[in-house]
């Protein structure tokens, strides 16, 4: 039946908490630069694929279709050992952070696109009829308002960037908060006080970074 | 001067301008009226080069609007529009509307941009509104915003369209004194408009579209006192 041998040593997990912050530190740090990266990309994505040429579509059609119909796990592991294949080596901070981002990308193109649907035509017409260039209306007029629409869903992908930046440990990633819980936990074997302090450091990351998002977009979208 | 010839414009298999002839000059307002669907929307926005067209041509001071070779952000900043909806931006606060083309097209400083800004925003009624947005302003004031946005970059000609159609009839007046403010300032206009009296008032000449077709064009006085076309008479006995 139940095993009750196992004694909780907090005190002693607690110990490592310092050399957790700073693995929480690493994740928070490759979550923010896959989603700003994410983000960018999406714009570009989510243009493309209602472009009207070909070349710009399929890429930007494969792109989503791969990112959101296959493991994010897969996209990190072909971003370390895949492109190695083709003489490309990224280091395990690089490959994880690639493989978030290209699969915030996919993600977000969808999400960019359906809100780009929501703002009217006649938003560009005016931007046009002032003098404004196609990319300067988009920028400009277009762009701030999709980000407003699509805010809800973005934060969404915030805390599934968090949450996937876990995965790194499959392609040695080691200073991440996974990473040293990990090793913390193959010295120490104290498996459930050190797993159980890392959910709640991923609870408070996911947090900080939604209260971020929040703290923006009450900046930002006022109107 | 706005110069338009044998202007023939289609969507798809939709034929809706069928061969427009009209020159108007500078200093000069024309107003266009016409059943819904004859094609005066249509027009403006060929004006402008927003929509192209299969045959004619537009020009404008000589430059010819669908001319490939003709730089139309240029072109555009001579020429002002104001739509039926609005169409404020909704993200930018009342002088940012204003201002946003001032910077980045004409790439003025923010302090220059908002000294434009704010004297077309008095004289439209809005000076006390300037850091609101516009979904806190009233159907006439976004439209008199949206003027105050368009002649802030001091276009040489203004083309309206219906930009009292949207309002409820107490605000029409506010709007229509704005433009007949721009008409006694020499503006060069065209003016698509339900306002019988307000084309009868303000116009050097009017003209009447139906199908896609100029049917008459001429006087006030002469159109709404003794319209030739039959069609024009058809018309004019349902909007008294
Ligand atoms: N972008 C478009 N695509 C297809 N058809 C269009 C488009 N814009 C206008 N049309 C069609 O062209 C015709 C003329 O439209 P237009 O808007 O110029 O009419 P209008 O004279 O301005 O009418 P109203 O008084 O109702 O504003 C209409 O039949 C309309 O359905
Ligand atoms: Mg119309």
């Amino acid at each position: 039946m139940f095993d009750f041998s196992y004694r909780f040593q907090w005190a002693q997990a607690m110990r490592h908490l310092p050399r957790m912050l700073e693995g929480a530190l690493v994740t928070l740090e490759i979550a923010i630069l896959s989603l700003v990266v994410g983000i960018a990309i999406a714009v570009l994505l989510a243009v493309a694929r209602d472009s009207k040429y070909i070349w710009l579509r399929a890429p930007a059609t494969a792109w989503v279709e791969v990112a959101r119909n296959t493991p994010a796990l897969f996209q990190i592991y072909m971003a370390h050992f895949g492109l190695g294949s083709f003489g490309i080596y990224l280091s395990p901070y690089t490959a994880l952070l690639a493989g978030i981002a290209f699969n915030n990308a996919g993600y977000l193109a969808e999400t960019f696109r359906g809100a780009l649907r929501a703002i009217p035509e006649t938003q560009t017409r005016a931007g046009r009829s002032l003098g404004m260039g196609q990319a300067q209306t988009f920028r400009l007029i277009v762009m701030p308002q999709m980000f407003r629409v699509a805010f809800l869903p973005t934060t969404n992908q915030m805390v599934w960037a968090i949450l996937m930046t876990s995965l790194g440990v499959t392609v040695g990633m080691a200073t991440d908060l996974t990473g040293i819980v990990q090793n913390l936990n193959a010295r120490t074997f104290r498996t459930f006080e050190l797993f159980a302090i890392a959910a709640v450091l991923y609870y408070l990351i996911a947090k900080t970074v939604m209260l971020g998002a929040q703290l923006i977009a009450w900046r930002l979208f006022r109107y | 001067m706005i110069e338009i010839e044998k202007v023939y414009k289609s969507f798809g298999k939709l034929e809706v301008l069928k061969g427009i002839d009209l020159t108007v000059n500078k200093g000069e307002v024309v107003s266009i009226i016409g059943g819904s669907g004859s094609g005066k929307s249509t027009l403006l926005t060929c004006i402008n080069g927003l929509e192209p067209i299969q045959s004619g041509r537009i020009r404008i001071d000589q430059t010819e609007v669908h001319a490939r070779s003709t730089d139309l952000n240029k072109l555009r900043r001579k020429i002002g529009i104001v739509f039926q909806q609005f169409n404020a931006f909704p993200h930018l606060s009342v002088l940012d509307n204003v201002t946003l083309a001032l910077r980045k097209v004409l790439g003025m400083s923010r302090r220059e941009a908002e000294e434009i800004a704010v004297k077309q925003l008095e004289h439209v009624g809005l000076g006390d509104k300037l850091k609101v947005y516009p979904s806190r302003l009233s159907g006439g004031q976004q439209q008199r915003m949206a003027i105050a946005r368009a002649l802030a970059m001091s276009p040489k000609y203004m083309l309206f369209d219906e930009v009292t159609s949207a309002l409820d009839p107490l605000l029409v007046g506010e709007v229509l004194d704005t433009l007949k403010m721009l008409a006694e300032e020499g503006m060069t206009m065209i003016c698509v408009t339900h306002e019988m009296g307000f084309a009868r008032d303000v116009s050097k000449r009017v003209a009447f579209f139906h199908q896609g077709v100029m049917a008459e064009i001429a006087p006030p006085d002469q159109l709404f006192g003794a319209p030739q076309h039959p069609e024009t008479q058809k018309f004019l006995s349902k909007v008294r």
